[in-house]
C-alpha cells in the first residue's frame, strides 16, 4: 500500500549501487515480496495471478503462431492447416492459443464476479475497477479479431455480423453507419483487407492490455487488496507478507487452473470452438446458425433480445458500459456481500441471469428463447440500475467483525498483538 | 425480500408455464436427427488410432470416395508417417506414381504446364482440376475435399435446456471429441428409402442423418459392402486372411476412422503428451499444496 514503508535492504555493493540509480529491485521487493496481503484471502483471489499468466501465455504462443501464419484471404486458412500438420508441435502451440483465449475468459469472468461479490469496486478502488473494465473491453476486441484469423466460415460470418452492427447508426445519421462499416472493412464487403487489418490490431492490442494491466496492478498496490470481509487492513496482524504466503497460494491456484487448461488443450482442443470454422470462409454460403464464441454469448443474447437493431446495439454496448458506473450505483455501506442478507439473493440471481443469457445466446432467436432473453436482459440492467442503488439503501447489514484479524481468530483475538503471521518474514523461510 | 409469498408464487407459476412451452426448434421441424455415439478406437482421453483400421479405411477411400473427392491437405508422405496408417514407404512411392489423378506442374522450359505422376511430397488429389469442373460433372453439386471433413462436421445438441449442463459436463469429463466421426458414420449408413410423402429433388437421395434429408451424393458404400479386404488389389483372394469381413458397417467405420486421422493427424502424440502433462501438473499441484499448507500453518487464516 502507498503508506507502506520500503523494507528493501540491498546486500551486495552492486545491488546498493544499482538501487541508487534505478530502484527497480526495490519496486519488485515492495510490490511482490513484502507487500502486505490480507491474511484471509480465499482461492478466488488467485485469479489475478492466473490472468497475468494467461496474458503472457497468449502473447508467447501468439508470437510463435504469427511466424507461420499468413494474414490473407487466400493464405490464412491454409496456413492454419500448415501449422496444425507440418510445423513442429504446431498443433500444440495452436491449441494452447485457441484454448488459451477461452481460459483467459473463464478466469476473467471468475475474477469479475469475485469483485462484484466482495464489493471490490467500492471506494477507494473505483479506478482499479474501471481499469479492469477497460482491460475486459480490450480483451473482447482482441478475442473477436483473433477469432477472425483462421478465416473459416464462422470467422468470416462472425466478422460480417458484428461489423455490420455499426450500420445501425444509419438510424441516427443516415449514411454514417454505412460509412463506419466500410471504413472498418476497408472496402464494400468483408475481405482479405479486413482480415489483414484485424491481424495487425490483434497483434497490437495485447500490448495495450499489458499497459492497462500494469496500471491495474499499480492501482491495486495503492489501494491495497480487498478481502472476503471487505474490511480495510487496520493492524499489522491483519496482513501477511505477499511472499511466501500469497505467492504460494497463487502458485497452487495457478497449477490447479493449469490442470483444467491442459485438459482442454490435449483432450478437447475443439470443444470450445465451432465445427463450421474448419470450413474455409465462403462469402457465398451462409452457415445455418451464426454463433459467436461462448464468452460473447450473453452479450449476443442481449443484442438479439431487443426488437430494433439500433436498440440491440445500444443495449449490448450498454451492458458493458454500465460496469464503469458500478462503484457509484452501489449505495451499500459495506463492501462484502457476505454481510448483505438481501443483496446476496440478487447477486446469485444476477449470476444465473448471465449464465441463462449465455445459453440463450447459443440458441436461435425465435419463440420462447426470445421471451427468456428479454426477461434476463431486463434483469441484467435492473440489477445495476435498480437493485444496486435501492437494496444498498434499505438493507441492514448483518453483524460484521471489527477487523480482519477478528474475522479469523474470533472476537477478542483482534486488535493488539502481532500473531505469528506478520512476524514470519520471508527470509526466515 | 420485499416480495410477498403470493406474488412470488404467481411469478413462479408464470415461469413454470413458460418453461413447459415447446421450444421452437422442435415445434417447427418436428424432426430430431439422433446420431448415435460409436465406439471409436481413438475416442476419449486415452484413445489412439488403430493402424490396421486406418489402412483398411484408406483402401475404402481409394476404391470408393476417390472417384469424386480429393484430399488435398494430405500428402502421400503422410501415409508413411508415425501415428497414421504407417504404410511401407516403397509401397506408397509406387502408389503415388500410379495415382491416376496427376499433378499439374510447370511451366517447363517451353513455358507450358504439364502433368506428371505424383511423388511422396505431393497432395492426394481427386479427379477434378477445380471447383467449376467438379460442379459441371455433378449437376451443380460440389463433392467437398475430405482432408478435414471430420473436424468440419458435428452433431447438433438436441437435449432440452435442463439436461444441457449435465451433458456438457459429461462430454468435458469424458473428453468427447468424436461428434464429427459419429456424424460421418451415420451419414454413410443413413441412406434409406424416402418415407411416404417425401418427394426428392432431381438426382437427390434420401439420407436420415443429413440435415434436410436430401443429399446430392449417391449412396457411396453399397448395402452389402463395397470393399472386400480379403481380396488384394487385383481381385484375388489373399491366403490366410484373418481380418474383418466385408460389410457396409465395416467399410463405413474404417473409412470414417481414416478420415478422422486425416483431419487430426497429431491425435496419437497429443493424447500421449497430454497424459504426461496431466501427470506432471497433478503431482506439482499436490506438492505445491503441501508446501502451501506448511507455510500457512504458522498463520491462522
Amino acid at each position: 500500500m502507498s503508506n507502506h514503508v520500503s523494507t528493501y535492504n540491498p546486500q551486495s555493493r552492486f545491488a546498493k549501487w544499482f538501487d541508487e540509480r534505478l530502484p527497480i529491485m526495490r519496486l519488485v521487493h515492495d510490490s511482490f515480496v513484502d507487500f502486505p496481503t490480507p491474511r484471509n484471502l480465499n482461492y478466488l483471489w488467485t485469479f489475478g495471478g492466473i490472468l497475468s499468466f494467461c496474458l503472457v501465455a497468449q502473447i508467447l504462443t501468439g508470437v510463435m503462431l504469427a511466424m507461420h501464419y499468413q494474414p490473407s484471404a487466400e493464405g490464412a486458412f491454409n496456413s492454419i492447416e500448415h501449422i496444425r500438420r507440418d510445423v513442429n508441435f504446431g498443433w500444440m502451440i495452436r491449441n494452447f492459443h485457441a484454448v488459451g483465449a477461452s481460459m483467459f475468459f473463464v478466469a476473467v469472468y471468475i475474477h469479475i464476479f469475485r469483485g462484484l461479490y466482495y464489493g471490490s469496486y467500492k471506494a477507494p478502488r473505483e479506478i482499479l475497477w474501471i481499469l479492469g473494465v477497460l482491460i475486459f473491453l480490450a480483451m473482447m476486441a482482441t478475442a473477436f479479431m483473433g477469432y477472425a484469423l483462421p478465416w473459416g466460415q464462422m470467422s468470416f460470418w462472425g466478422v460480417t455480423v458484428i461489423t455490420n452492427l455499426f450500420s445501425s447508426l444509419d438510424g441516427i445519421i443516415p449514411g454514417f453507419g454505412t460509412a463506419i462499416v466500410e471504413w472498418l472493412w476497408g472496402g464494400y464487403s468483408v475481405s482479405g483487407t479486413t482480415l489483414n487489418r484485424f491481424f495487425s490490431l490483434h497483434y497490437l492490442l495485447p500490448f495495450v492490455i499489458t499497459g492497462l494491466v500494469i496500471l491495474h496492478v499499480w492501482a491495486l498496490h495503492v489501494a491495497g487488496q480487498n478481502n472476503p470481509t471487505g474490511i480495510e487492513l487496520q493492524h499489522k496482524s491483519d496482513s501477511v507478507p505477499m511472499a511466501p504466503y500469497a505467492v504460494m497460494k497463487d502458485a497452487v491456484g495457478m497449477f490447479a487452473f493449469l490442470i483444467v487448461f491442459a485438459w482442454f488443450v490435449f483432450f478437447l482442443p475443439d470443444y470450445l470452438g465451432h465445427a463450421d470454422n474448419y470450413i474455409e470462409a465462403n462469402p457465398l454460403v451462409t452457415p445455418p446458425h451464426i454463433v459467436p464464441e461462448w464468452y460473447f454469448l450473453p452479450f449476443y443474447a442481449i443484442l438479439r433480445a431487443i426488437p430494433s437493431k439500433l436498440g440491440g446495439v445500444i443495449a449490448m454496448f450498454g451492458s458493458i458500459l454500465v460496469l464503469f458506473f458500478v462503484s457509484w450505483l452501489d449505495t451499500s455501506r459495506v463492501r462484502s456481500t457476505k454481510y448483505r442478507p438481501i443483496y446476496r439473493w440478487f447477486f446469485w440471481l444476477f449470476l444465473f441471469s448471465c449464465l441463462a443469457l449465455g445459453y440463450l445466446g447459443a440458441k436461435p432467436a425465435e419463440g420462447v428463447y426470445v421471451f427468456w432473453a428479454r426477461v434476463f436482459t431486463a434483469y441484467y440492467f435492473a440489477h445495476f440500475l435498480i437493485v444496486m442503488p435501492i437494496v444498498g439503501l434499505i438493507e441492514t447489514p448483518s453483524k460484521m467483525p471489527r477487523s480482519i484479524t477478528e474475522s479469523v481468530l474470533g472476537p477478542g483475538g483482534g486488535g493488539a498483538g502481532t500473531p505469528a503471521g506478520a512476524a514470519a518474514a520471508p527470509e526466515k523461510r | 425480500m420485499f416480495m410477498t409469498k403470493s406474488s412470488l408464487r404467481a411469478v413462479l407459476g408464470a415461469v413454470t408455464l413458460a418453461l413447459l412451452q415447446p421450444l421452437p426448434a422442435e415445434a417447427a421441424g418436428g424432426d430430431h436427427i439422433s446420431i448415435a455415439k460409436q465406439p471409436w478406437s481413438f475416442a476419449g482421453f486415452s484413445g489412439q488410432y488403430d493402424k490396421e483400421q486406418l489402412q483398411r479405411g484408406f483402401r475404402v477411400y481409394r476404391d470408393v470416395c476417390k472417384a469424386c473427392h480429393g484430399m488435398k491437405r494430405i500428402a502421400f508422405r503422410n501415409l508413411v508417417q508415425p501415428g497414421g496408417p504407417e504404410f511401407d514407404e516403397e509401397a506408397v512411392k509406387a502408389l503415388a506414381a500410379s495415382w491416376d489423378n496427376k499433378i499439374t506442374d510447370g511451366p517447363n522450359e517451353k513455358g507450358k504446364m504439364f502433368e506428371r505422376p505424383a511423388k511422396l511430397s505431393d497432395p492426394i488429389l481427386g479427379p477434378h482440376k477445380n471447383e467449376a469442373e467438379a460442379r459441371d460433372t455433378f449437376n451443380g453439386a460440389l463433392p467437398p475435399d475430405l482432408s478435414i471433413i471430420v473436424k468440419a462436421r458435428t452433431v447438433e445438441p438436441t437435449a432440452p435446456w435442463y439436461t444441457h449442463i449435465f451433458l456438457m459436463a459429461r462430454d468435458i469429463l469424458t473428453g468427447y471429441q468424436e461428434a464429427g466421426a459419429d456424424y460421418l458414420y451415420a451419414l454413410l449408413m443413413g441412406y434409406k428409402d424416402p418415407p411416404a410423402g417425401v418427394t426428392l429433388g432431381d438426382g437427390m437421395s434420401y439420407n436420415a442423418a443429413f440435415p434436410g434429408h436430401q443429399i446430392a451424393m449417391v449412396q457411396p458404400i453399397q448395402t452389402e459392402g463395397s470393399v472386400d479386404y480379403s481380396k488384394d488389389d487385383s481381385g484375388k483372394a489373399m491366403a490366410n486372411y484373418a481380418g474383418p469381413k466385408m460389410s457396409m458397417e465395416q467399410n463405413a467405420r474404417d473409412v470414417t476412422a481414416f478420415l478422422a486421422w486425416a483431419a487430426d493427424p497429431s491425435l496419437n502424440d497429443r493424447k500421449r503428451i497430454g497424459w504426461q502433462a496431466m501427470l506432471y501438473l497433478l503431482v506439482t499441484t499436490f506438492l505445491l499444496y503441501l508446501a502451501k499448507k506448511r507455510i500457512w500453518a504458522r498463520v491462522k487464516h
